[in-house]
């Protein structure tokens, strides 16, 4: 019973899921929104569960003085005043975190929002160096694909068109660009999503008719 | 004979009253004292203070209905545009949709429409309530009184969304093959499935990192557990789990969002218990980092460049950290196995990690790897499907093609 119960109401909330997009008369769709409102609570819990291995663990690591574990000191203070900042402006701004002079504003403006601009910044580089090894020609593939990456480039900017233009119109490289853009790329691009969304269905499918019960750990 | 001087006066008359008129029309003219150029710009100063511009003429023919396919949470309106709204033109401004529970009002606003608009959805209502409508047009010269009431009308809840039988009848369909290959499958009958490289290549990482004595690093994508690459990424996490707990090789897997947090414990718990090893399995193993993107991005690249795992497998939902990751991974040596249905990212995965699992093959996963019967009977009742699609999508072309769409109107969706 301790697997049946839980296998039981993923099948049959699956389900009614499933019912809800095909049948709006709010007898369902009332029920269905509810259904998806109120997992945020269900998040909520997690959070609390989260936020605990995150202080074990990185405590466990402070107290044994493991390598780097004055980084994990500055993960823990920066995470306990961040929610108690967080708190003292949930209570005094009525739950506006994010307002302007909030102090967990000042924590995004100042701390998060520059780290993670960093962060993806740092993209521009590794695009660089991952696309050196991409278009290294090794074989007949890798040179079809050198070949459309450098047409699609070129097409795409004003010298591109500026040096081709001299060139009837197929030739021409922002035209060449758009077809290799429109019909194998897009192609290629829909044969994949077309085989994921049965994937998702098929594995939909399996989580709700309990055949994948893999979640529900192996204890009988 | 000469005219008398009464008689000349009567027929100068109008032509007197006519200098007058143009006199008080044009004070500064009549004046005579400014230049020509300066003249004509007071000239229009003066038309436009002093004549106001008229209120537009107001839209007419409006209609209410029920929108359809929906819970009865919306009323579509359509009303004839006023006459004066025409393009280029700035008599029309916006028009104004009121509402009223009576014909006689009170009135209250609910929505407006720009200009050049014929139709608009208030959604706003209250389900099985009567409402009246009007619509007026605003304008610089002001507000016109709308032309008519119309009502009562209701929104009610629609039963079956009319739009979207293509879609029953398709997915009854494909449940239909799943569920058939399923029965066939149990039966003994099971379907063959070809060799796919990316999964054969888990095991060979998992057993690099044994022998290197490193741990393996498994990412089960960055978003939450209603992502279905999510669920097939934890999915798979079990099997990973199982070969690491049979090789006794440490496996850190950090997760993103609580939800996938709690099942990931779940899984890697699973896996060492189905090995035969429960006592391996490591409680800090499954690591809570941020549901942030680059927060969690430099986490998981803070553990690639300090914990040096020898394997890193990638499986689930990725974005613009998608890169950032197989990088640094290359950079340190790993063996790297990816796999994602995002579309846009798989290039980044194809050119940075070993192998790379291509949209529908994340989902095949989980079966390839457990070799479960019911699983592998999954697979071959989507392959079915795939086939289904390919004769609709051929079937497509040639009417469409032939100027025939009675195949494209029916799939249509809403």
């Amino acid at each position: 019973m301790k697997r049946e119960l839980p296998l039981m109401i993923t099948a049959a909330v699956g389900l009614f899921m499933i019912l809800s997009f095909f049948v709006p008369h709010h007898v369902v769709s009332v029920p269905a929104d509810f259904l998806q409102s109120s997992a945020i609570i269900i998040v909520a819990f997690g959070y609390v569960l989260g936020g605990a291995n995150v202080l074990k663990l990185n405590a466990e690591a402070i107290y044994r003085r493991n390598p780097g574990w004055i980084y994990k000191l500055i993960l823990v203070v920066a995470l306990i005043s961040t929610v108690v900042l967080g708190l003292f402006d949930g209570c005094n701004r009525k739950g506006a975190f994010l307002e302007e002079g909030s102090s967990s504003k000042w924590i995004y403006d100042q701390f998060y929002s520059p780290m993670s601009a960093t962060m993806f910044s740092m993209l521009a580089f590794y695009i660089a160096s991952a696309a050196f090894r991409a278009f290294r020609i090794r074989t007949v593939e890798a040179g079809l694909l050198a070949v459309a990456a450098l047409i699609v480039m070129l097409g795409r900017v004003p010298v591109g068109s500026l040096a081709t233009s001299w060139l009837p119109g197929w030739l021409q490289l922002p035209t060449m660009q758009e077809w290799i853009m429109e019909i194998p790329q897009n192609a290629a691009k829909r044969a994949i999503l077309i085989g994921a969304a049965l994937g998702v269905m098929a594995t939909g499918l399996r989580v709700i008719l309990g055949i994948e019960r893999s979640y529900l750990s192996g204890e009988d | 004979m000469p005219q008398t001087g009464p008689r000349l006066a009567v027929r100068l008359a109008p032509f007197a009253m006519l200098v007058v008129l143009l006199a008080s029309a044009h004070p500064v003219q009549a004046q005579g004292t400014a230049a020509p150029d300066t003249v004509l710009a007071d000239t229009t100063a003066a038309t436009g203070s002093d004549v106001a511009p008229a209120a537009p003429r107001p839209p007419s023919k409006l209609t209410v209905k029920d929108a359809s396919n929906d819970a009865g949470r919306a009323l579509e309106l359509q009303w004839v545009r006023s006459p004066d709204d025409l393009p280029g033109q700035s008599l029309v401004t916006q028009y104004r949709l009121e509402r009223a529970s009576a014909p006689s009002g009170p009135w209250t606003v609910v929505d407006s429409a720009s200009a050049g608009s014929e139709s608009r959805a208030d959604q706003s209502v209250t389900r099985d309530t009567d409402y009246f409508y009007r619509v007026t047009a605003v304008g610089p010269g002001g507000i016109t009184p709308a032309l008519s009431v119309t009502g009562p009308v209701r929104a009610t809840s629609q039963w079956i969304n009319q739009t979207r039988w293509s879609v029953l009848i398709l997915m009854v369909l494909f449940f239909g093959f799943v569920l058939f290959f399923i029965s066939q499958a149990q039966a003994g009958k099971v379907p063959f499935v070809r060799r796919i490289p990316g999964i054969d290549a888990i095991e060979e990482a998992i057993g690099r990192a044994t022998e290197m004595g490193r741990p393996v690093l498994y990412v089960p994508g960055i978003l939450d557990i209603d992502e279905i690459q999510t669920v097939a990424g934890l999915v798979i996490l079990e099997s990973v789990a199982r070969l690491t707990a049979k090789y006794e090789t440490p496996i850190v897997v950090p997760v993103t969002y609580p939800i996938p947090f709690t099942i990931a414990e779940e899984m890697v718990k699973s896996g060492y218990l189905h090995a035969g090893r429960p006592e391996g399995y490591d409680p800090n193993s499954v690591r809570f980092v941020s549901p942030e993107q680059f927060a969690y991005t430099a986490a998981v690249g803070g553990i690639m460049l300090r914990d040096r795992p020898a394997a890193h497998i990638f499986m689930g939902a990725f974005y613009a950290e998608s890169l950032l990751l197989a990088e640094t991974g290359f950079q340190t040596g790993a063996i790297q196995v990816a796999g994602t249905a995002n579309v846009h990212q798989l290039p980044f995965f194809v050119v940075a990690c070993d192998y790379t699992l291509i949209g529908e093959e994340l989902y095949a996963a989980s079966a390839y790897l457990s070799k479960e019967p019911k699983l592998v009977g999954a697979l071959k009742g989507a392959d079915l499907m795939k086939i289904t699609i390919l004769i609709l999508v051929l079937l497509g072309c040639i009417l469409e093609t032939a100027n025939i769409h009675v195949l494209t109107n029916l799939l249509q969706t809403q």
